[in-house]
Parts: C-alpha cells; sequence; structure tokens
C-alpha cells in the first residue's frame, strides 16, 4: 500500500476563489493510502515546496498528489521537488483544478465538488503509480535550421558561433528571404541590404554552416537529438562547387522573357538565372521550365560560354540524409494573395501594387533602379494612396483576409509614406487606415515624424472601392473622422497586404509533428514562458513562422531559439521520457498486431524460453520494445489482444482507477 | 413525487499534446463548461483503450467524449486515426447495445482551440443532459 501525501493549492485566489481548498485537503483525507493532506497558498513555490519536502521526509510518502494548475505548468516543477526530497520523481501526480475546475467553474459548490472528484481520481491513479527511470540517448551535435531568411540566418550564426556545425537548408536559390528584398528598414531607414548581407557573408564564410540553398526538407524521422532528415537537394543543372557566379550565362541566355520571382515578377530574368548581386551562394540556377535546351534539348549556349565548364543539364535531383540533434523552422511569411480582392482592382490595373512590390521600386537594385514610377507607363506619380489592413483584421471577410493585426503594416507604410515625401517633395500622399499601431522602441516618433516632419495626410478611414478611369485611379474612401465621402484621383495605389505563413510550413509540421493554430503559425510551448519552442521537444521556432514580426523582434527571437538549441547541443546525453510501453512477456503471444501500430517501429520480436509447468522449456515468440524509439504513444496497447501491453505511467489500471474515481 | 436535478456525468478524455492544451487554453481564457465533464489525461487519443469506456459507462457515466489532434497533426503522427477507426467501431457496436451514438463522441480540438473546447464541451453536455441517465449498460454491482 502506498503512503500518499496530498497537497492542496490556493494559487493565490485564482484556485481558492471557486474552491474550498480546505475542503478539498478534508475530503481527500479519508482516500484509499492517505495519510497527509494539507492546503497551502502557493505550493510552487519555495515555501510550498519545503512543505512537501518536510511531509515526505516526516511521514515517510511513497506517492504525492498535488492539486494545483495545469500538469503542463507545474508537474516538472513537483517532480523535482519530490525527486529532491528522494522520491522518485514518477511518483507525483497533479489534479488540475486551476485552468480545468476554478477558472471554468464559477459556483463555489460545484467548484469544489469538482476538484474532490479530480483529487480522488490523481489518489486512485497514484496509488497504482510504480517508480520509473529515464533511460538515456545520446545528442547528435549538429543543428538544422529550416528556412534561410533574417531568422534562419541568425539563428545559424548564433549556433555556429557556439562552435556546433548548423546546416541551413533554403527552397529559393539564395538565402537572404524578404530582407533581402526590401529596401530600407524602420524605424532608422538603414539600408537592408547594408545590413543582411554582411551577414549572408558571415554565413558563407563561416565553416560551421553549410548551405542547402534550392533544397527541400523530405522527411522528418527519429526524436529530439536524434533527428534523421532527409534532405531533396533540386537540380539546378548547374555545379555548385565549380560554379564562380561570373554571370556571363545569364547575359547570353537567349530565354529573356520569364517572370522574375525576385522582383515579384515586375520584370524578367534569363532561363539562367542568379536571383541578386549578392545572392548567397552566388550561383547560377537554371529553370527547368524556362531553358530551351532542358524541354527541347536545343541551345545549349550557356555551356559552351561557361568558362568554368558548370553547366551540367543531366543534374538529377539529390537525397541528402543527415542526422541532427536540434531543428530550427524559420520558414516565415508571405504576404497573401490579393486575387480575392476585386475592390482594390489589384488585377484590372498595373498601378495598384502590394506594399513589397513598392519595396522593389523604390529599391535600387529594383526592376526601375530606385526611381519610383507607375508599373503601367513608366511615368512619375503625382498623387499615391496607401491603404492599410488589405485583409489584416478582417472579421466578415475571413474567407478572403485574415483576422489577426499582420503587426508590421503600418511601420512600413509610414516608411514607405515618408521616403516618397522625402524623395519626391512635389506627391501627395494618402494613407487610409482603421488604427496606426506603433508600439515599438521609437516607432510611434518615427510616425509621427512621417505626419508632422513630412505632411504625410493619414485618414481614418477605408478605402471602399478603387476604379481605373484612364491613366487614373479612382480611388472612393470614406473619412471616419468627418464623416465624409472622399474621391481622389491617384496615379499609384499601394495595397499593405496581410502576412500569412509560408505555404510550406503546413506540410512542414506535419512532418515534424510540430503543432500550429488555426492561422498556420506554429505554436509555441508556452505563449508567454518558452515562446521559441515547438511543444514538440527538439523543434524550435525562429521568426514569423510562429506570428507576423518584424526584423529586430526577429533577430531577437532567432538568438533565443540558437540558445536553446545550444543549451540542448551542449548535453551529452538526454534522459528520456520513461512512461514508454512494455510487453508482459508471460502474457504475450507473438500476433504481431502492436508491431503493425507503431508509428515509430519500436517493437521487435525476440525468441525467448519459457520454463513450462511440466519442466519442459518452451521457445516463444514474443513482443520487445526498444525503450530509446518509443514515445509511449500507447496504440500498441489498445492493439493488444491479450492484453500484454501496457504503458508505464499510463497503465490500463491507472486510467481505470480514474474512471472509477470519476464515476460514481 | 420528488424529482431529484438530473445531472449528467460526462467523461472527457483528452490527448496531452492538443486537445488536453485546448482545454487549458479554455480555463486560461476562463471559458466556462458544465463541471459535469471530468477530464483525463491520455498521452494519445490512441491510448483509450474500449475498455475504458465500456468501464466508465458501467460505472454510470452518461457521456464520454474522446479528444485528439486534428487529422494529420497527431504528436505520434498517426494515433488519431487508429483513434477515429477504433471509435467508429466501438460507438456502434454501443448503439447497437443500447447506448446511444449521441452519447459518445470524438472531438479534434488542437492546443490552440480553447473556445472550441469550451463550445464542444457545452454543446456535448446539452445533447447527454437531453438523453436523461444512462441506464442501459450500468452494472448495479458497480455501484458504491
Amino acid at each position: 500500500m502506498q503512503r500518499v501525501g496530498v497537497f492542496v493549492c490556493w494559487c493565490g485566489s485564482n484556485i481558492a476563489g471557486t474552491v474550498d481548498v480546505a475542503a478539498v485537503a478534508e475530503a481527500l483525507k479519508n482516500e484509499p493510502g492517505v495519510v497527509f493532506s494539507t492546503d497551502y497558498q502557493y505550493m510552487c513555490s519555495q515555501a510550498g515546496q519545503d512543505i512537501i519536502k518536510n511531509a515526505i521526509a516526516e511521514h515517510n510518502l511513497t506517492g504525492i498528489v498535488v492539486c494545483s494548475c495545469s500538469p503542463r505548468m507545474h508537474e516538472a516543477t513537483f517532480r523535482k521537488t519530490a525527486a529532491a526530497a528522494g522520491l522518485n520523481p514518477y511518483m507525483v501526480e497533479i489534479a488540475n483544478i486551476r485552468e480545468q475546475c476554478s477558472w471554468v467553474h464559477k459556483d463555489m459548490l460545484t467548484g469544489t465538488e469538482k476538484a474532490i472528484i479530480l483529487g480522488k481520481a490523481a489518489v486512485a491513479k497514484v496509488n497504482l503509480n510504480t517508480p520509473l527511470t529515464p533511460g538515456e540517448s545520446p545528442v547528435t551535435k549538429r543543428a538544422l535550421v529550416i528556412g534561410g531568411g533574417i531568422a534562419g540566418i541568425q539563428t545559424a550564426l548564433d549556433i555556429a558561433d557556439a562552435g556546433f556545425p548548423v546546416d541551413i537548408v533554403e527552397k529559393q536559390p539564395t538565402i537572404g528571404g524578404k530582407m533581402a528584398q526590401l529596401d530600407k528598414t524602420f524605424p532608422t531607414l538603414d539600408c537592408a541590404a547594408c545590413i543582411l548581407t554582411p551577414k549572408m557573408v558571415d554565413v558563407a564564410q563561416n565553416e560551421k554552416i553549410r548551405i542547402f540553398s534550392y533544397s527541400e526538407v523530405e522527411e522528418v524521422g527519429g526524436f529530439v537529438g536524434n533527428f534523421d532528415v532527409k534532405i531533396k537537394k533540386k537540380a539546378r543543372f548547374v555545379k555548385e562547387d565549380i560554379c564562380t557566379g561570373c554571370g556571363a550565362c545569364v547575359e547570353k541566355c537567349p530565354m529573356k522573357k520569364n517572370p522574375n520571382e525576385f522582383n515579384l515578377g515586375m520584370d524578367n530574368r534569363p532561363a539562367i538565372y542568379i536571383p541578386f548581386a549578392q545572392a548567397v551562394p552566388k550561383v547560377a540556377t537554371i529553370d527547368p521550365n524556362a531553358c530551351n535546351m532542358l524541354k527541347n534539348g536545343k541551345c545549349g549556349l550557356c555551356a559552351r560560354i561557361c568558362a568554368a565548364g558548370a553547366i551540367d543539364y543531366t543534374q538529377k535531383d539529390e537525397i541528402i540524409e543527415e542526422k541532427y540533434g536540434a531543428i530550427v523552422v524559420a520558414t516565415g511569411f508571405n504576404p497573401i494573395s490579393m486575387e480575392k480582392f476585386d475592390e482594390f482592382a489589384y488585377n484590372q490595373s498595373k498601378d495598384v501594387i502590394t506594399s513589397l512590390e513598392f519595396e522593389r521600386l523604390t529599391n535600387a537594385a529594383g526592376p526601375s533602379a530606385g526611381k519610383l514610377i507607375r508599373p503601367s507607363d513608366g511615368k512619375h506619380p503625382h498623387t499615391i494612396v496607401f491603404v492599410q489592413c488589405v485583409g489584416s483584421r478582417c472579421d466578415a471577410c475571413a474567407e478572403k483576409g485574415k483576422e489577426y493585426c499582420s503587426k508590421i503594416c503600418c511601420m512600413y507604410t509610414a516608411k514607405h509614406a515618408m521616403l516618397t515625401r522625402d524623395k519626391y517633395p512635389d506627391t501627395e500622399v494618402y494613407v487610409f487606415y482603421i488604427d496606426v499601431r506603433t508600439p515599438g522602441k521609437n516607432f510611434d516618433e518615427f510616425y509621427r515624424r512621417a505626419v508632422e516632419e513630412f505632411g504625410v495626410k493619414y485618414i481614418k478611414g477605408m478605402v471602399g472601392k478603387v476604379t481605373p478611369e484612364g491613366d487614373k485611379l479612382k480611388v472612393q474612401a470614406s473619412d471616419l473622422l468627418s464623416n465624409k465621402q472622399l474621391h481622389i484621383d491617384a496615379d499609384l495605389v499601394v495595397l499593405a497586404a496581410a502576412i500569412e505563413p509560408d505555404k510550406s510550413a503546413r506540410p512542414l509540421a506535419t512532418m515534424l509533428t510540430a503543432s500550429m493554430d488555426t492561422n498556420d503559425f506554429f505554436t509555441e510551448a508556452h505563449p508567454k514562458l518558452r515562446p521559441v519552442e515547438s511543444p514538440t521537444a527538439g523543434v524550435f521556432l525562429s521568426g514569423a513562422c510562429q506570428g507576423p514580426k518584424d526584423i529586430p523582434e526577429t533577430v531577437s527571437q532567432a538568438g533565443a531559439a540558437a540558445s536553446k538549441v545550444i543549451g540542448l547541443l551542449a548535453k551529452d546525453k538526454l534522459t528520456g521520457n520513461p512512461c514508454i510501453a512494455s510487453s508482459n512477456e508471460l502474457m504475450c503471444n507473438g500476433c504481431s498486431s502492436c508491431e503493425r501500430v507503431c508509428p515509430y517501429g519500436a517493437i521487435t520480436y525476440v525468441d525467448k524460453e519459457f520454463r513450462m509447468p511440466d519442466r519442459t522449456t518452451k521457445i516463444r515468440r514474443v513482443a520487445s520494445v526498444n525503450p530509446a524509439v518509443c514515445q509511449g504513444c500507447g496504440a500498441c496497447t489498445v492493439a493488444c489482444p491479450s492484453g500484454a501491453m501496457d504503458l508505464k505511467g499510463f497503465a490500463n489500471s491507472q486510467i481505470i482507477a480514474e474512471v472509477d474515481a470519476i464515476c460514481k | 413525487m420528488q424529482v431529484k436535478e438530473y445531472k449528467p456525468l460526462i467523461v472527457a478524455f483528452c490527448c496531452n499534446w492538443c486537445s488536453y492544451a485546448g482545454a487549458d487554453l479554455a480555463g486560461n481564457n476562463r471559458l466556462s463548461y458544465p463541471a459535469d465533464v471530468k477530464i483525463i489525461r491520455v498521452p494519445c487519443s490512441c491510448r483509450v483503450n474500449p475498455m475504458f469506456i465500456l468501464r466508465a459507462f458501467q460505472r454510470g457515466a452518461d457521456g464520454v467524449i474522446i479528444c485528439g489532434c486534428h487529422p494529420g497533426d497527431c504528436h505520434y503522427t498517426s494515433g488519431n486515426y487508429y483513434t477515429r477507426r477504433r471509435m467508429a467501431a466501438l460507438f456502434s457496436m454501443l448503439d447497437f447495445l443500447g447506448i446511444e451514438k449521441e452519447r459518445t463522441r470524438v472531438e479534434w480540438v488542437s492546443a490552440a482551440e480553447g473556445a472550441k473546447f469550451a463550445a464542444t464541451m457545452n454543446e456535448f453536455a446539452e445533447t447527454v443532459a437531453s438523453l436523461g441517465e444512462n441506464k442501459r449498460l450500468e452494472d448495479l454491482r458497480c455501484k458504491r
């Protein structure tokens, strides 16, 4: 028989406000095995933990139940407390009487009643707990960063700085991501390329970092410390190690009319291309859908021109298999498609553009060499209308937009408006907004400068319709503050499109078994206390894949993710989860049902010798669980027809005891 | 005749990674649902043995709900698919035995869906309450 101690936490008034904690402690005193029961304001505090430690020593407790907040919050804390007092940490059970009781029920009587039942269930379970010892597994001291934008770059640099090898997988031919496409950055107006490209060069020159550009993650197996990853290196038809990036092939390629992705299709690039001058790796890539040689077997000009002999039309996709200890997701964001926003005439007029397209138009390396022009006729626009929240903060239009605030649009629109007025003082600039949100260091000052110093006209209200008429764009809008309808003849309309997670994030989350929210942003292990870790051990989050964020925030999160990775890789061994399946060999009949459902292939069969009652021996085939591979899902326990397979920590008997305690 | 107020007893099995966290989020956001719902934490929805459900009904539960990660999002890659198939078979057999289909349910609730968790529990508790007490499978020998 166990000697159980029950500790009921008040959590200040969080629990005690709706649950009579003293009554709970009193009621649980009479449960089987309970020899000690008490309540205290904050069980997780040092004083609270001391109460537990003292009680374990004083009453020789063999198991404890803490009635407190969610086990997802403080199970680890109380396990440590138990271990410090010499009790096996897995002899601790938590009754969740905060998140699942006091916070959701308003009435003291019902709250107390339910808390007592939850406590009884935990006591019933702990009575059947057995001490467990976690196994150990080695750590592969190499990290994988998925995504080569500023988030991935910063994470990789920080991890490499601590001396661990890092691989970056980037699906584009070059690293750099969205930041490489930007012109200036708010609120300091640094040139984006000037602060990003040195970092890209650092990555290229760092001995610890390998870049797999034009590559995608194909398959992820294994677990924290020991991930097995397959990376598909797409054929770029250019030998990466030989190409010098001279650009001769790009100049001579006859297939010149292909939309240039880097400039968002606003100009053309040849079939063989280098995305931009500072690309890393600076290696040409052949677009197989555009190249005449690859499509029809005619041409071959680039191969003849290439002095280094780097062109290889026979190159095939290559699969690289590598082991990693930790994986960082840095897949970033994309502006949403404007296809569904007919009211802004994005599809009808070339002069309605998105903010990212505006960014390319004002960039010296962009399609217009930095000259602000109308894409339709190349003339200078005299009246520019910026529309904010296009697809952000949409309630009614959730079909085409997003419910959340995209966070960065207010600031980049202020930047665009300010820079336009600075460079072309003859331009009239209007910004239509719902709210201007500028909570960041020096952000509000920046926005106010746009209004006060640069004379940008901010109008509270949404644009209802944009109609192309002649070479003008008729903008109909409402001014909410003066309650007037406005008609503006604009030359250029710039839409601050909402941002969404990159499309590659969803399949990646499935591969990593990392969870996502309803908008396909990765969820963090705890929104406040573990913001850069995914709930899946060994998977970390960096940048906008976790939620909209600007560059300073992305860089700080990237550093935080790197420090978590370093903390993991610095360990030689990881303690595993001891709550894994085990088979009772005497009951197992070797039917293979469990093996078939195991998602990890953790179950194998061994021939074992059994002594029979008549003293003969018999060899039988029985299941055997590999403790290093089993993750403890329990699928096998249900598949087992003889009941031989059970899960430690969540045993059949334990769960049935809980059911019994709940159902009276 | 005095009629005792009927309160249904609902056992909810929640997977540790999605639905249990969803229930925690419902708590964090103070989204209330009936106290008749009692949650049991399991590592994965596929850990729920049909025996547990039978046991709950024998012991007088009026409804059983199993919550797991959305299809494709299982922490253990495929556990919830097993749940879906096993429970489809079990629930139709229970229906045959006289435990109405409305008393049993499998629902996908992610860690981000606190509101969905509370709404599901409210709706399920109401449905079960409208069916009344479960007498069909109750084992009187189990009555304390």
